[in-house]
């Protein structure tokens, strides 16, 4: 469905991304690992079109997008959820939600569809509904974290590309947004390229993941043989400190 | 006295509203992409040219050629965003500084070139005239231009709050690129953020004509009162703009009237000083 094929992306002199390659298929979620700096944020930036790569090709569909203007991405059904939320916090949860449609509501029918986008929303997470009226600002991390994702699924996309949901949450929130991530990928077929410093959740959710240090892709594989790998441990899960310890 | 005290916060008050008009624009686009424009009073200026010449050419009074005038203006927001604004976009704020200082350069060489440096006023308006309450008289272009700065406003308020485009906007100065990430196109929403800005000037300096003097150094003064209207009221909040134009006006016209006429503008930039030094982020800026 998405082919990421040997790209290259710069932040000014900073080579971020060597030869990144990658792929995802419908319906699945692929966990993208590694540590602060390894180049897992510039990646969904690179899709999203706000960092385009300078050499290299991402196909979506077996469409080349990788010179299209992040809008012009969104409207092919690629929506992020960045990193740290970025809710509009001056903005009401509901202005939110709308401007998450923005490119929806232009067309005819749009805004009637929106509305019905909005109530599936409501109903993975009922909090938001009550809070709708207040603004973004004054909800917790984790309601935050929920109107982010609400927010990038009014533009009913195809693909979510997800930065970090469970950045400095509580391990129950945590929980709950994972559950409806993997809901998302079940039951509406929605695939979802995850970016996780929490390798652990990350890794029991995804059916498959790619380890990525300084720019490279050093592994890829199935969720559960990457939870087994010796080294994935080591340096993202903290097990096998003693043997390093020994040695 | 006391009628004359009164007259004074009148028109304090009356100027104020016409001050938050102008600052409006100012604070808009330096809240969409933190960019100040420095050439914002010689918009003003070349706003009042152009209501002039509609009067002088075509017969038109000033207060009819307005919405000409706006979409004029509206225009050039746009033109000088795409043709000098949107190449330095991300260039190091000196750059940025050089570039709209140029065009305040520009705009005043220019005007002093096509049209001298002589005062030009238009002499009889559809506005001429005063109103009497009391002790107090009112100047009806006065009034009608705090009037049409007050609908103004109020028109871009709704618009900003209550439409998706407004909303863009402010989603896009709020966080351009969790914006860009909703497919809102901020290169756009930044031109849009040009031409309502400087289309506010337009409002403003058609609404002026009626009762002010026109030359190529009108924005100077008006300039730099747009400036302390929008330190005090913080820069890229529009309702502190609103808030700082009164404030700024009534400052204005009081100390005009308790101390001496030559000392208005000091006190103004006093108020300029004092909110740089104990207030920095404005009345009800974002830090």
């Amino acid at each position: 469905m998405l082919t990421i094929k040997n790209i290259n992306t710069y932040y000014g002199q900073v080579h971020a991304l060597k030869n990144v390659s990658l792929h995802l298929q419908e319906g699945e979620i692929v966990t993208l690992i590694g540590a602060n700096g390894a180049g897992k944020t510039t990646l969904l930036n690179s899709i999203s079109g706000i960092v385009p790569p300078k050499s290299g090709q991402i196909l979506f569909s077996g469409e080349p997008i990788h010179e299209l203007p992040p809008h012009g991405i969104v409207e092919r059904g690629i929506s992020q959820v960045p990193e740290g939320r970025q809710v509009f916090k001056p903005l009401s949860v509901e202005d939110n939600l709308e401007l998450g449609a923005y490119l929806r509501c232009r067309k005819r029918d749009g805004k009637k569809e929106a509305k019905e986008t909005m109530t599936m929303v409501f109903d993975l997470f009922p909090i938001l509904m009550e809070r709708r009226k207040q603004l973004a600002g004054t909800l917790s991390g984790g309601e935050q974290q929920m109107l982010a994702i609400g927010r990038a699924l009014m533009a009913k996309p195809k693909i979510m590309l997800l930065d970090e949901p469970s950045m400095g949450l509580a391990p129950l929130v945590v929980q709950e947004i994972f559950r409806v991530i993997e809901n998302l990928a079940r039951e509406k077929k929605t695939t979802v390229l995850l970016v996780e410093q929490n390798a652990r959740v990350a890794l029991k959710t995804a059916s498959r993941g790619y380890v990525l240090e300084t720019g490279k892709v050093i592994l890829d594989g199935d969720a559960a043989d990457l939870m087994e790998n010796r080294d994935v441990q080591r340096a993202y899960l903290g097990r096998d400190k003693k043997e390093i310890w020994e040695r | 006295m006391e009628g004359v005290f009164i007259q004074t916060l009148v028109s304090g008050l009356l100027i104020g509203f016409l001050y938050a008009l102008i600052a409006v624009g100012l604070t808009m686009i330096f809240g969409m992409m933190e960019i100040v424009n420095f050439a914002h009073g010689d918009y003003l200026m070349i706003a009042m040219y152009f209501s002039y010449w509609f009067f002088v050419l075509f017969g038109m009074d000033p207060l009819y050629s307005l919405p000409a005038v706006t979409l004029l203006l509206f225009g050039l927001g746009i033109l000088t965003y795409y043709l000098l604004i949107k190449p330095i976009i991300n260039a190091p704020m000196l750059s940025q500084i050089f570039v709209t200082f140029g065009v305040l350069i520009f705009l005043r060489g220019l005007a002093t070139f096509l049209w001298k440096v002589d005062y030009r006023m238009i002499p009889q308006t559809v506005l001429s005239g005063n109103i009497q309450l009391g002790d107090v008289y009112i100047g009806i272009p006065q009034l009608t231009a705090a009037a049409g700065a007050i609908i103004c406003n109020g028109l871009l308020l709704w618009f900003l709050k209550k439409t998706r485009l407004g909303m863009a906007l402010e989603a896009v100065s709020e966080d351009k690129e969790a914006a860009r990430l909703m497919g809102i196109n901020s290169d756009r929403m930044f031109a849009l953020a040009w031409g309502i800005g400087i289309a506010t000037v337009g409002v403003a300096g058609a609404l002026l004509t009626s009762f002010y003097y026109v030359f190529p150094e009108v924005g100077a003064n008006f300039g730099v009162i747009t400036f302390v209207v929008v330190a005090l009221g913080g820069f890229g909040s529009v309702t502190g703009a609103f808030a700082a134009g009164i404030i700024v006006g009534l400052v204005e016209v009081l100390s005009g009237f308790l101390i001496g006429p030559q000392f208005k503008f000091m006190f103004v930039l006093f108020l300029y000083l004092a909110v740089v030094l104990i207030r920095p982020q404005g009345l009800l800026g974002k830090k």
